[in-house]
């Protein structure tokens, strides 16, 4: 198998390029010896097949960055055809860098300088002829967005293959040594390229005053969070109810009659275990990709380097940045499609206690229940205080957690980004990013969030001849052992099997409820507002609040990590946070007599 | 001599000396922040949050902390 790999500096549109050569046939794959899945596609070149790897963006070959690591680490064990230099033309006064320090690898090499368009706009001129005689391999203008030279830089990438069959290894020693090419970038910059002294004021600057201005920046970036929130879920949440609607009428009309002559356990085992299992799954796909079209629009157009311009005096101080601040936003609709978003924080520690902190945020699912026991315990005018006290724990256990953490998550990365113009994205590249994290999401969550919920069945079911989740299944009985755990938080055992179910997903807890009391909708809430007084309420609504939010969250923390150590960290921390809040808070207020 | 986080906006001045250690010193490489290098502050963010320079053709966010550690020579 022949193969080509992709280089170049963050910022130069290196993936565009990637996703316009290799189409959707994208797969994300693991390399032996490399820790970071890279991204890779098999396309037709001059007539044999060409694996294409998008290696991560680099500022450098010779740094200790995790993806100069990664990047030396490929470039040392698996052999090219050669390599293909993505360069930002706008900025080839220190982008020549990287492809001298490439030179001395003595790797066959194609040069493509994309978005020309963008430089000739602003009056810079390459002499293309002279770069290929200073770099020592085929110059091409680009621009991979609209598609202009694409087909010139295709055919490069095909003369390389055909010019070099076999596949080469970089020389080592180049790996090692840190040349100094100072004189040769100047060099090559002042023979190549011809720049206007003065750039002329861009729109970037224009809308940078609006968008970045002293104090109009911060409300301005809020309202933006706002509207990117009502776009996520506001397609987002109808789509979701839709499939929830027809998996349950699939199930009612179609898997129920299906099953109808065998056994009942097996019945139960098949209809609310593995169906309401895999459904859980799937409804969440319409939101993902959908949050996944919206971050890969904000990421593409420059905002989100603005966001941690804004947000970052604040977030530094509790060890996060700017960026954390908008998954944190992001989670308040769903969690997991914020955490998975947590993928454009390439510092380890950051991104660790950036994912520590999002399942705090009070997602729909959460709202859902409360709305339903806050209405159901307290009074009218007192409800929508108990839902802002909500709103308002939740950041207090957010910033709690990041301040208690900060120091085992330390980053140790001065924030160093680069502001790139405002761009508008294509629908194509958007298209693209969803598709392919909606396929992830799938494909590593799915097993996971199958076994926990067959789990908690057998839990729930378990003996067979018990009604489900009375107190002789296996769960009543985990029940009346947790009680002096649960009951010095007033939590009840017929509640804390509520929230066994909650573990799930907190979509149904409220149909567990229906379950264990035997009572449903206004019936429940009557019961509810019977047994439970106003302490009883708030100590279950904290414990929710800040316990894990779900089996799908859990899967994407432990995808996203890869590391079962801080999976249970981040099941471990909350409980014992809710836990403690809950316990403070009951006890608390009886002791003052509520 | 001053440090880069002292400037104001629409400041420019040359780079002539990073403190930064190693590491951080090829990351601003990376980004055109060297010695030698014309910058212009162009905007601090409120609150003591990070500095927008321009260094070349490339825009670039830091801290202000960072910034103490860049040594520029104002220009007149």
């Amino acid at each position: 198998m022949k193969r080509i790999a992709l280089l170049g500096m963050p910022n130069t549109g290196k993936s565009t390029f990637f996703n316009r050569l290799t189409g959707a046939g994208a797969r994300v794959g693991n390399w032996p010896g490399i820790t970071v899945e890279l991204l890779s596609a098999k396309v037709l070149l001059a007539g044999s097949m060409v694996e294409i790897v998008d290696l991560p963006g680099i500022y450098s070959l010779h740094g200790f960055s995790e993806d100069e690591l990664v990047v030396r680490r490929f470039l040392e064990s698996q052999p090219v055809n050669g390599l293909a230099v993505i360069l930002n033309a706008t900025q080839l006064d220190r982008q020549l860098a990287i492809a001298l320090q490439l030179k001395t690898l003595g790797l066959p090499m194609v040069f493509l300088l994309n978005m020309a368009d963008e430089a000739r706009k602003i009056g810079i001129r390459i002499d293309t002829g002279r770069l290929e005689t200073l770099l020592g391999g085929t110059v091409r203008l680009v621009s991979a967005k609209f598609g202009q030279g694409f087909k010139e830089a295709k055919v490069a990438l095909e003369q390389l293959v055909q010019a070099h069959p076999k596949l080469h290894q970089a020389s080592a020693e180049a790996l090692m040594q840190d040349v100094q090419i100072e004189d040769a970038l100047q060099h090559a910059f002042s023979q190549a390229v011809d720049t206007p002294v003065l750039l002329p004021a861009r729109l970037t600057d224009r809308i940078d005053n609006v968008m970045l201005h002293p104090w109009l920046g911060l409300p301005l970036f809020l309202l933006a969070m706002y509207l990117l929130f009502e776009v996520v879920y506001g397609l987002g949440t109808p789509l979701q109810d839709g499939l929830e609607w027809l998996l349950s009428a699939a199930k009612d009309h179609w898997l129920t009659p299906l099953v109808g002559g065998l056994p009942a356990p097996a019945q139960s085992f098949i209809t609310d275990g593995l169906f309401d299992g895999i459904g859980t799954v799937l409804t969440f796909l319409p939101i993902i990709a959908i949050f996944f079209l919206a971050m890969a629009a904000v990421e593409d157009s420059g905002y989100l380097a603005r966001a941690a311009f804004l947000m970052d005096a604040f977030m530094s101080r509790l060890g996060l940045d700017g960026r954390s601040f908008v998954m944190q936003m992001m989670g308040l609709g769903c969690n997991v499609p914020a955490l998975m978003g947590t993928r454009i924080m390439r510092s380890p520690g950051l991104r660790l206690l950036t994912m520590l902190v999002i399942p705090f945020s009070l997602c729909s699912a959460r709202l859902q229940v409360f709305l339903f026991i806050v209405t159901a315990v307290f009074a009218a005018h007192t409800a929508p205080l108990v839902l802002l006290v909500l709103y308002v724990s939740s950041f207090l256990a957010a910033i709690l957690t990041a301040l208690i953490w900060r120091g085992r998550f330390s980053s140790h990365e001065s924030l160093l980004l680069e502001l790139p113009p405002y761009r508008l994205p294509t629908l194509k590249f958007l298209g693209f990013e969803s598709l392919r994290a909606t396929r992830h999401f799938l494909k590593t969550a799915t097993g996971f969030i199958v076994l926990g919920v067959v789990l908690i069945w057998f839990l729930t079911h378990y003996p067979f001849h018990a009604a489900p989740a009375s107190a002789d299944t296996l769960a009543g009985k985990l029940a009346a052992g947790l009680a002096p755990v649960f009951s010095p938080l007033g939590i009840d055992q017929l509640l804390s099997i509520a929230l066994l179910f909650g573990f799930v997903a907190k979509e149904i807890v409220i149909g567990a409820l229906a379950v264990i009391y035997g009572a449903g909708g206004d019936q429940l809430s009557t019961l509810l507002g019977h047994r439970l007084d106003g302490v009883q309420a708030m100590s279950f609504l904290l414990f929710t609040l800040i316990y894990t939010p779900c089996l799908s969250t859990i899967a994407v923390i432990k995808q996203e990590s890869k590391s079962w150590r801080f999976t249970l960290l981040s099941v471990a921390w909350p409980l014992l946070t809710a836990w403690v809040v809950s316990f403070l808070f009951y006890q608390g207020a009886r002791a003052l007599g509520f | 001599m001053r440090t880069l986080d002292q400037l104001l906006p629409d400041n420019t001045g040359t780079i002539t000396a990073l403190h930064v250690g190693q590491e951080l010193q090829r990351r601003m490489a990376g980004l055109g922040l060297k010695p030698g290098t014309h910058v212009r502050v162009m905007r601090r963010s409120p609150m003591h949050g990070p500095l927008q320079v321009r260094a070349g053709h490339t825009d670039i966010i830091l801290r202000r902390s960072d910034a103490a550690r860049i040594e520029v020579c104002l220009a007149p």
